[in-house]
């Protein structure tokens, strides 16, 4: 897994409380981590923390499992 | 009306996490103030509180993630997680974990908070003003509305009778088990699991409240001095944190299922001062309306009382109104009635103290036995009434009264009995 991955991985155990194990690429956060729809806006607003960037609403959207989150950050990723 | 009885208790307090932890340091006559450490103190007036105690649960240390999932208590300010900690108690220790859906739409919530949210309402308008409105968490306002301590309650258990909550300042816990008793004994609910929580232990919160000097100041050296109702050397009230919570039920349905019952809820009083925000009414008519109308309530006379739990927060003004409005209610019967200001030992918990202190007035009933009010060394008025100085007491106690009285100039008090057949 990429670096930015792992950054993502963290961020996902760290604010769902889930074990490591299920963070994996095809996960879902709402399906399978237990995310409700107020988690999954604080996640994307910790990754932007996290990676210095801006996800616009309708980019969020397509954010929904955490590989979506990984291949969308290490493209807009700045930090 | 339908009798209202109590059958279960919880609490966390600034001496410990539980009830009967808290309640045998009471007796023991110790306090739980000391320095705050948390946050920086050098430029505030008062740099002492009566804090919870985390830790690992261990020497009845706060231990959160057994109350809350760590990611949720992320989420709220600490009141929350304090009303999720004495209403999983009051739940266990009552015995009542509604599985039917008759059973969960007959049992509610009324947990109350007199401030709620201060440190995330704070830290979180730092936030907006130093990096934007885009910052803000989705949850800051969820986790910092009053109502969310019964919004978590309620889930958590699955309670899906009444979901209410009070907000009556230093009056909230007693006007929280006044209602909630109400709507039992009305046939809203047949279970209520009410009280109060408070986490106003901040920089805010104690420059707030040193601004409208309604503080302890004086103590900085010896904090476990500070809250000393009724003696001369009293200087404002100690601010204190925690949570106490009740489990309120229906009789026959607490009877039915055999259910441990503590006392009756017998009386409950309400009255406004219509006089000053922050100022008791000199002539103290407030309390001794809502102390008369808990009474005529009841059914009783002042000498049916055997305790009293006052209000006495160990202001300078406020403890005296309270005691010439309970000797004005005692008359004759004063000599014959202990009264002690258990925020002696515990500090003030505002919104949390009503709660607390009922479940002290039960406790008394239970164990016949007064507890202290400490520090007070001496009385700044000579009164008939055993004010319980440094020790408590053995004596029966069959019939309490608790009080509590709040900015905005409500009051509230609130009579439990023995339970007789």
């Amino acid at each position: 897994m990429s670096d930015i991955g792992e950054r993502v991985k963290k961020i996902v155990v760290e604010h769902l409380g889930v074990e490591p194990e299920k963070v994996v690429d095809n996960a879902s956060f709402i399906d399978d981590l237990g995310a409700d729809s107020l988690d999954t806006v604080e996640l994307v607003m910790a990754f932007e923390e996290e990676f210095g960037c801006e996800i616009p609403d309708d980019a969020a959207e397509t954010i929904l499992t955490v590989g979506d989150a990984t291949k969308f950050l290490e493209k807009n990723a700045k930090s | 009306m339908r009798r209202v009885v109590v059958t279960g208790l919880g609490m966390v307090s600034p001496l410990g996490c539980g009830v009967e932890p808290t309640w045998k340091r009471i007796l023991n006559g110790e306090s739980g103030a000391r320095p705050i450490e948390s946050f920086d103190v050098s430029d505030l007036q008062t740099k002492y509180a009566c804090t919870v105690v985390r830790g690992d649960g261990s020497n009845d240390t706060f231990n959160p993630d057994k109350w809350m999932e760590p990611k949720d208590q992320r989420k709220v300010d600490d009141f929350i997680v304090f009303a999720m900690a004495a209403a999983g108690q009051a739940l266990d220790d009552a015995n009542w974990h509604p599985e039917s859906e008759e059973d969960k739409c007959a049992t509610g919530t009324m947990i109350g908070s007199g401030i709620g949210g201060l440190n995330g309402i704070a830290d979180t308008a730092i936030l907006l003003k130093e990096r934007g409105p885009r910052r803000v968490s989705p949850f800051f306002i969820p986790g910092r509305l009053i109502n969310l301590a019964s919004g978590y309650v309620s889930i958590a258990h699955g309670l899906k009778g009444p979901n209410h909550s009070v907000v009556t300042a230093c009056s909230t816990g007693a006007h929280a088990v006044g209602d909630a008793a109400r709507l039992i004994a009305l046939g809203d609910a047949d279970v209520m699991v009410a009280g109060g929580a408070e986490s106003p232990i901040s920089r805010i919160g104690i420059a707030g409240f040193n601004a409208a000097r309604a503080l302890s100041t004086g103590f900085n050296e010896t904090p476990e001095k500070a809250s000393r109702p009724y003696d001369k050397d009293r200087d404002g009230f100690v601010m204190g944190e925690g949570a106490g919570v009740l489990v309120l039920e229906e009789l026959d349905h607490a009877q039915r299922r055999g259910a441990r019952i503590y006392a009756e809820v017998i009386g409950y009083g309400l009255s406004g001062d219509a006089y000053h925000i922050t100022s008791p009414s000199p002539d103290g008519d407030g309390g001794f309306r809502s102390m008369s109308a808990a009474l005529k309530r009841a059914g009783l006379t002042p000498s049916d009382l055997d305790y009293i739990n006052a209000h006495g927060t160990s202001t300078p003004l406020g403890d005296e109104i309270e005691l010439g409005a309970v000797e004005r209610l005692l008359g004759n019967a004063a000599s014959k009635v202990a009264m002690s200001s258990t925020k002696s030992s515990t500090g003030h918990l505002l919104g949390a103290a009503g709660a607390i202190e009922a479940i002290f007035a039960i406790l008394a009933i239970r164990d016949n036995v007064v507890p202290p009010t400490i520090n007070l060394d001496s009385p700044s008025v000579a009164t008939a009434i055993d004010l319980v100085p440094h020790v408590a007491k053995k004596r029966e106690v069959n019939v309490a009264l608790s009080n509590s009285f709040g900015f905005g100039g409500t009051n509230a008090s609130v009579i439990v009995r023995r339970l007789v057949h």
